[in-house]
């Protein structure tokens, strides 16, 4: 079950060793992204593209905005 | 927090745009501010500009050479332009400027998506940026 985040909390969570994912399409991803996140646009974000994922490490997943 | 709203706070970023200046890059951090209460006397103008916040640093107005040079015992509230136009960091510099010059603005605070100072933008330092 997923938990909304602030920013300061997103910054402690991946010093922490989080993984961060942004789930916007591949595109708006190579013009911006957050400092060390990867990309799965949230059409692949099934058990396939999850399994890029270290099930042992924190999943943060963020979108444009929180809605 | 998405995307937005941690560019709109100014934080970096990686990808294409990155290389492209921002409005957060250019803005100057170090502006005086002041609050509606004040003083309009004792205002800093050494920079041109100075910002009118609220104890959670919210933007409430500026103050042009225009405003700071009114009457010393004035109140910031009573000389200050209410409401200006600001910007987020995230923004290009390149679209500021143009708009910046079109709408003949010297300055403008840049604010998080809150409302929240983050600085002042100058029109030259704009333009220059963006050329």
């Amino acid at each position: 079950m997923g938990t909304l985040i602030d920013r300061d909390q997103l910054r402690d969570l991946v010093a922490a060793g989080a993984q961060l994912v942004e789930v916007l399409p591949e595109e708006e991803y190579r013009e911006d992204h957050l400092p060390g996140a990867i990309s799965i646009p949230l059409q692949q974000l099934d058990r396939k593209g999850a399994a890029r994922l270290n099930p042992n490490r924190a999943v943060i997943v963020y979108c444009w905005d929180s809605a | 927090m998405g995307k937005h709203d941690w560019m709109a706070a100014g934080l970096p970023t990686e990808g294409e745009n990155s290389k492209h200046p921002r409005v957060g890059a250019v803005a100057r951090r170090d502006v005086p501010v002041c609050a509606p209460g004040d003083r309009l006397g004792s205002v800093d103008r050494t920079r041109g500009a100075a910002v009118v916040v609220d104890a959670d640093r919210v933007v409430l107005g500026l103050l042009r050479e225009k405003e700071l040079a009114g009457d010393p015992d004035s109140t910031v509230e009573e000389a200050m332009l209410n409401g200006p136009s600001t910007f987020r960091p995230h923004v290009p510099v390149k679209e500021v400027a143009g708009y910046m010059t079109e709408h003949d603005l010297d300055s403008a605070p840049i604010t998080t998506s809150d409302g929240k100072l983050v600085g002042i933008l100058f029109r030259e330092d704009a333009v220059r940026s963006a050329s």
